[in-house]
C-alpha cells in the first residue's frame, strides 16, 4: 500500500513537471526586459510627449520630412534589388555547391566567409572599390576605358546605390546560401531521384521537387533578409557618406545628432510596421500548408 | 556535399566549375583589395592609379591606425562587450535551448513560436527605448549596456542553436549515465555537456562574431566608451583613406578567423527553418 | 521488347563491394524476384539497373540498347523505392500522375489512368490527400501506383508490399501478379519474404554478398539449392544438412554418417564415388524425412526432442547422432518428446554438397 502510494505521488509529481518552466524561465525573463519592453516603450516614445500626453505629432513630423521620403525611397530600392539578386545567386551558389564538384568543401567555405563579415567592414571595402581613385577607376583606367577618374559615389548619380546593393549582395548572400543548402540537404535525395525516375529533367527536377520542398527554407530566408535589408544601415553610409539615407540612418540621426528619441522611434516604429508587414505577406504568399510536410 | 541531381547536358560539369569559381572570386577579390590595402604604405594608398596586385609591404597603414587616439581603447570595449555578450547569452539561452530539446511540455511550441518570431522585429527598433532607459538606470555609455542589447539580439539565436546541438547528443546516453548511478545534474554534466560542448563554442563564437560586427547599437548606446565599429563608425567621414581601410580589414580580420572555426557547425547554426 | 541484360556489373562504395560482377537477364514480360539477406546488395542492384548509381565496371542493357551510360529519365522505367518516396507537396493523384506529367500526356488519359492505377491498389478516395495524412501502407501503395500507372516497359520494385498487414499482403499479391500480367513489365522485384518470391516470380535470383548465386525457377530453387546457403536460406524450415563420409566398399558407395549408414540413388552414387574429398553434406527438407515408429533397415535411429504441433501437420525436432534435424510429419502421426523414431531420407529427394565448398555435386 505504502509504496504504491509513493508511485501514484511520483507519477503526480513527473505530471506536473517543472523542471523545464524553471530552465526556460531566464529567457523569457530577459527577452520581456530586453525586448518586449523595449519594443513598448519605443511605441510610446513615438506616440507619447514627455509630459504624458498620447500624440501623433511625432508621426506627422516624420511623414512631412523631406529627408523621409528620400529615406523612404531608397530603402525600398534597395530591398527590392537587394532581396531578389542575393535569393537567385544564392540559389545557384548552392545547387552549384550540392552537385558534388571537386572541391565542394572548399566553395562552402569560401561562400560562407561574408557571413562573419560586419556591414561596415563590407561598406568600407566597397567604398575602397568605389571611391575616386579606388580599385575600380584604376581597373578601367589600366584597361584604358577612362582617362580621369570617374565619380561612382556623386549622390546625384544612381551610382552609389548600386554600390550599396553590390556591398549588400556580396555581404549577405552567404545567410541566404546558408540556409538554403541546409535546406536542400535535408530534402530526402529519394525524392529527387523518384523524380529522375519518372522522367522529369534538370530543370523540372529543380522546378517540381526542389524548389517546393525548399520552400520553408526560402521562407525563413526571404523574411530574415528583407527585415534585415529594411533596417540597412552601416554599409550605406560607408559607401555613400551622407549622400544617401536610409529609414536606419535617419533613425540614427535623430537620435545622435538632432536629440530626438521621439522623432528616432517614430523611424523604428515605421521600420517596425515595414518588416512585420513584409514578413507577413511573406508567410501568407509561400504558406507552407500543414498537411505538405511528412 | 551530396548531390542533388546531375546536371542537364547544355551546362556541362565544366560550365558549373567555370561558375563556382566565378563565384568564388567575387567573394575573395574585394577581400584581397582591402588586405592589400591594410599592408601597403599610405602613398601607395593615395596613389593614382593604383596597381591591382601589391606592390609593397608595409606596417605603416595599419601601426597609424591602431595608434589613432581612441583606437585601442575601442579595441579593448569590442572585446569585452564580445565576452560579455557571450558569457550572458550562453548562461540565460543554453538552459532554455536543453529544456527545448529535452522536455515535452505544454506551452513549447508557443514559446518556439515567440523565440522564432523574434526574428522578424528589427534590432533597429531596441536601441532608442533602452538608451533612454540606460540614462535613466546609470548605465548609460557602459559595455554593460551594449552588451545587454547585444544579448538580445543573439538569444533567440543561441537558444535554437543549443536546442539543435542537445538534440544532437541522444537522451539515451543521459538515461544510461542515470541508470548507472548519476543524478539528473550529474548525468548532464558528466555526459550530455562534454558531448555538447564543440557546438555549444561554435554557437558562443557565432555570438562573438555578431557582437564584434555591431554597430547600431553600439553607436547609439555610448559617448566615449565606444566599441571599435562604433568608434570607426562615427570617425568614418572625417577620417582619411588609410584610417578606412585600415579599420576594415582590423574588423574583418577577427571574423574571418573565427568563421574558420565554426565552419562545420554552419548549417547547424543557421539552418533552421521558421516552422 | 524489354528484356534487362545486366553483363559484369560492378558497384563499389569506397571498400565496400556492393555488387560484385553480376550478369543477369530478365525476359521480356517475365517477373524475377531478387531474394536475399540484409545488406546484400539488392537495392544497389536496382539502381544501377535504374541509373541511379553508376556501375563501375560491366554494361546495362534494356531491350536491344545499352542504358549504362544514360540517364534515369531516359531509360522508360519506372521503380517504387524501399521507403516510397512519394512527395510530400504533392497530392496523392498528383503524385500518381508525376510520370504522365512529365510525358506530357493529356489530361484526360491522365485522370484516366490515375484513377485506374488508384482503383487497383484500392487508394481511390485518398485521391485528394497529402502523404502526410496517409498511413506507412497506404504511401506504399501509393508508390506502388505511381509506377504503374505509368505502364513502364521496366518495372524495379524494392520491396513494395514490406509495410502492409499480411491479410493486404496477400491480396495484393495476386492482384500485383494479375496487374503485372496485364500491363507486361518486365519485372525485377526486391523482397525479404520468400513466400512472396516463391508465389510470385517466374524465376528467382538468390543473392549474398553482392553476388547472385542461384538463378532459376522457385520450383527448381526450392528443390535444388546450389548451395548450403540457398538450402538454408530458403524454405520454412531450413533444409537440413547431415555431415556424412564416403565409403566405398566393393562395387557400392555407402555414406556413413554419425546416425548411421545411407545409401545413394545410383545416380549420385556415381558423382560422390568420383570425388576426391570423401567428406560431403547431406542436404535434406523436412518433408523429404518419413518418420516410422519402428526399425527399419535403411533408417537412421532418432530420439524426438521438440514436438510442434502447425495444425496442418507436425515440426520433429530430432536429434540423430550428433546431428539436430527438422522432420515433418502428417499432423495425426503420434509422438511424444523423449520417443525414439526411425527417419528413413528419400533418397532421390537428397542434395548431396561438398563439404569443403558448401556447393552442390549435381551431376
Ligand atoms: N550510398 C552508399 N554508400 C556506402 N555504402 C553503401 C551505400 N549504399 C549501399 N551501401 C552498402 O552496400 C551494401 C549493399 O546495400 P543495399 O542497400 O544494396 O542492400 P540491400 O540488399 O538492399 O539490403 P536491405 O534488404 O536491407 O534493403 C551494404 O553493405 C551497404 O552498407
Ligand atoms: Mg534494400
Amino acid at each position: 500500500m505504502k509504496s504504491m502510494a509513493i508511485g501514484l505521488k511520483q507519477v503526480r509529481l513527473r505530471r506536473l513537471n517543472l523542471e523545464p518552466y524553471i530552465l526556460l524561465l531566464p529567457s523569457m525573463v530577459y527577452l520581456a526586459l530586453f525586448f518586449a519592453w523595449p519594443m513598448f516603450q519605443a511605441f510610446r516614445l513615438a506616440f507619447q510627449t514627455d509630459d504624458g500626453h498620447l500624440t501623433l505629432s511625432y508621426l506627422q513630423r516624420m511623414f512631412g520630412d523631406a529627408a523621409f521620403i528620400k529615406a523612404l525611397r531608397t530603402t525600398i530600392v534597395l530591398v527590392v534589388s537587394i532581396v531578389p539578386i542575393q535569393f537567385i545567386l544564392a540559389l545557384t551558389m548552392a545547387i552549384l555547391v550540392s552537385e558534388r564538384l571537386r572541391g565542394a568543401d572548399l566553395f562552402v567555405y569560401i561562400y560562407s566567409i561574408p557571413l562573419a563579415v560586419s556591414d561596415l567592414a563590407a561598406g568600407i571595402i566597397w567604398f575602397s572599390i568605389f571611391t575616386e581613385r579606388g580599385y575600380l577607376n584604376s581597373l578601367l583606367y589600366n584597361l584604358g576605358l577612362i582617362q580621369k577618374p570617374f565619380l561612382f559615389l556623386d549622390y546625384r548619380t544612381p551610382w552609389p546605390i548600386v554600390g550599396i546593393v553590390l556591398a549588400e549582395v556580396w555581404r549577405a548572400t552567404s545567410i541566404v546560401f546558408v540556409i538554403l543548402v541546409a535546406g536542400l540537404q535535408s530534402i530526402p535525395r529519394d525524392y529527387i531521384e523518384a523524380a529522375e525516375i519518372f522522367g522529369a529533367n534538370w530543370f523540372q527536377r529543380v522546378w517540381k521537387v526542389i524548389l517546393p520542398l525548399l520552400r520553408p527554407s526560402i521562407q525563413t530566408a526571404l523574411i530574415l533578409r528583407t527585415i534585415l535589408a529594411v533596417q540597412v544601415f552601416a554599409v550605406v553610409v560607408a559607401v555613400a557618406g551622407r549622400g544617401v539615407t536610409v529609414l536606419a540612418a535617419e533613425a540614427y540621426r535623430w537620435y545622435s545628432e538632432y536629440r530626438s528619441p521621439h522623432m528616432a522611434a517614430a523611424y523604428a516604429m515605421f521600420i517596425l510596421v515595414i518588416s512585420l508587414a513584409s514578413a507577413f505577406i511573406y508567410l501568407r504568399t509561400l504558406r507552407v500548408r500543414e498537411e505538405m510536410r511528412l | 556535399m551530396r548531390r542533388l541531381a546531375p546536371p542537364p547536358r547544355l551546362v556541362g560539369r565544366g560550365t558549373m566549375y567555370l561558375m563556382a569559381l566565378l563565384i568564388a572570386l567575387w567573394i575573395l577579390i574585394p577581400i584581397y583589395l582591402i588586405t592589400m590595402a591594410a599592408f601597403s604604405p599610405k602613398d601607395v594608398i593615395y596613389s593614382w592609379p593604383k596597381s591591382l596586385m601589391p606592390q609593397s609591404f608595409s606596417l605603416e597603414t595599419l601601426l597609424f591606425f591602431l595608434n589613432a587616439y581612441g583606437v585601442l581603447a575601442s579595441v579593448r570595449n569590442s572585446v569585452i562587450v564580445a565576452l560579455l555578450t557571450l558569457a550572458l547569452s550562453l548562461v540565460v539561452g543554453a538552459p532554455a535551448g536543453y529544456a527545448l530539446a529535452r522536455f515535452i511540455f505544454r506551452g513549447k511550441d508557443v514559446y518556439r513560436l515567440m523565440i522564432l518570431s523574434t526574428r522578424a522585429f528589427p534590432i533597429v527598433i531596441l536601441s532608442i527605448p533602452l538608451a533612454v532607459a540606460f540614462i535613466r538606470w546609470n548605465l548609460y555609455d557602459t559595455v554593460i549596456s551594449v552588451a545587454l542589447v547585444h544579448t538580445a539580439m543573439a538569444l533567440p539565436t543561441t537558444i535554437l542553436v543549443t536546442s539543435s546541438v542537445f538534440i544532437g547528443v541522444s537522451k539515451e546516453l543521459e538515461e544510461a549515465a542515470m541508470v548507472l548511478g548519476c543524478n539528473r545534474l550529474q548525468a548532464f554534466t558528466k555526459v550530455a555537456l562534454p558531448l555538447a560542448l564543440p557546438g555549444l563554442a561554435a554557437s558562443a563564437i557565432f555570438t562573438f562574431v555578431l557582437s564584434w560586427n555591431e554597430v547600431f547599437a553600439a553607436t547609439i548606446l555610448t559617448l566615449y566608451n565606444r566599441t571599435l565599429p562604433a568608434h570607426l563608425f562615427v570617425q568614418l567621414a572625417a577620417s582619411p583613406l588609410p584610417f578606412r581601410f585600415a579599420g576594415g580589414f582590423f574588423i574583418l580580420v577577427p571574423a574571418i578567423v573565427f568563421m574558420f572555426f565554426v565552419r562545420r557547425y554552419l548549417f547547424n547554426l543557421w539552418g533552421i527553418t521558421l516552422k | 521488347m524489354a528484356e534487362i541484360r545486366l553483363k559484369g556489373v560492378r558497384k563499389t562504395f569506397g571498400k565496400v563491394v556492393a555488387v560484385q560482377d553480376v550478369d543477369l537477364t530478365v525476359h521480356d514480360r517475365e517477373f524475377v524476384v531478387l531474394l536475399g539477406p540484409s545488406g546484400c546488395g539488392k537495392t544497389t542492384l536496382l539502381r544501377c539497373i535504374a541509373g541511379l548509381e553508376q556501375v563501375d565496371k560491366g554494361r546495362v542493357f534494356i531491350g536491344e540498347q545499352d542504358v549504362t551510360d544514360l540517364p534515369p529519365r531516359r531509360r522508360q522505367i519506372a521503380m517504387v523505392f524501399q521507403n516510397y518516396a512519394v512527395f510530400p507537396h504533392l497530392t496523392v493523384f498528383e503524385n500518381i500522375a508525376f510520370g504522365l506529367r512529365m510525358q506530357r500526356k493529356p489530361d484526360s488519359e491522365i485522370e484516366m489512368r490515375v484513377k485506374a492505377a488508384a482503383e487497383l491498389l484500392h487508394i481511390e478516395e485518398l485521391l485528394k490527400r497529402y502523404p502526410a495524412q496517409l498511413s506507412g501502407g497506404q504511401r506504399q501503395r501509393v508508390a506502388v501506383a505511381r509506377a504503374i500507372a505509368v505502364q513502364p516497359q521496366v518495372l524495379l520494385m524494392d520491396e513494395p508490399l514490406s509495410n502492409l498487414d499480411a491479410l493486404l499482403r496477400l491480396e495484393m499479391r495476386a492482384e500485383l501478379k494479375r496487374l503485372l500480367r496485364e500491363i507486361q513489365s518486365t519485372t525485377l522485384y526486391v523482397t525479404h519474404d520468400q513466400v512472396e518470391a516463391l508465389s510470385l516470380g517466374d524465376r528467382i535470383a538468390v543473392m549474398r554478398d553482392g553476388q547472385i548465386i542461384q538463378y532459376d525457377t522457385p520450383l527448381n530453387i526450392y528443390d535444388k539449392p546450389a548451395d548450403v546457403f540457398v538450402g538454408g536460406f530458403i524454405g520454412n524450415p531450413p533444409m537440413n544438412f547431415i555431415e556424412g563420409q564416403v565409403r566405398v566398399e566393393d562395387d557400392k558407395v555407402k555414406v556413413l554418417t554419425s546416425g548411421g549408414e545411407i545409401e545413394p540413388t545410383p545416380e549420385d552414387g556415381a558423382i560422390l564415388r568420383k570425388l576426391k574429398d570423401n567428406r560431403v553434406l547431406i542436404g535434406i527438407r523436412a518433408e523429404n524425412i518419413e518418420a516410422l515408429p519402428t526399425s527399419a533397415p535403411d533408417a537412421l535411429e532418432a530420439t524426438v526432442l521438440v514436438v510442434e504441433p502447425l495444425g496442418s501437420h507436425n515440426l520433429l525436432t530430432m536429434q540423430v547422432g550428433d546431428e539436430r534435424i527438422k522432420v515433418t510429419t502428417r499432423a495425426d502421426f503420434k509422438v511424444q518428446t523423449g520417443q525414439h523414431l526411425w527417419l528413413r531420407l528419400k533418397a532421390d529427394k537428397i542434395r548431396w554438397m561438398d563439404k569443403a565448398s558448401g556447393r552442390a555435386l549435381y551431376a
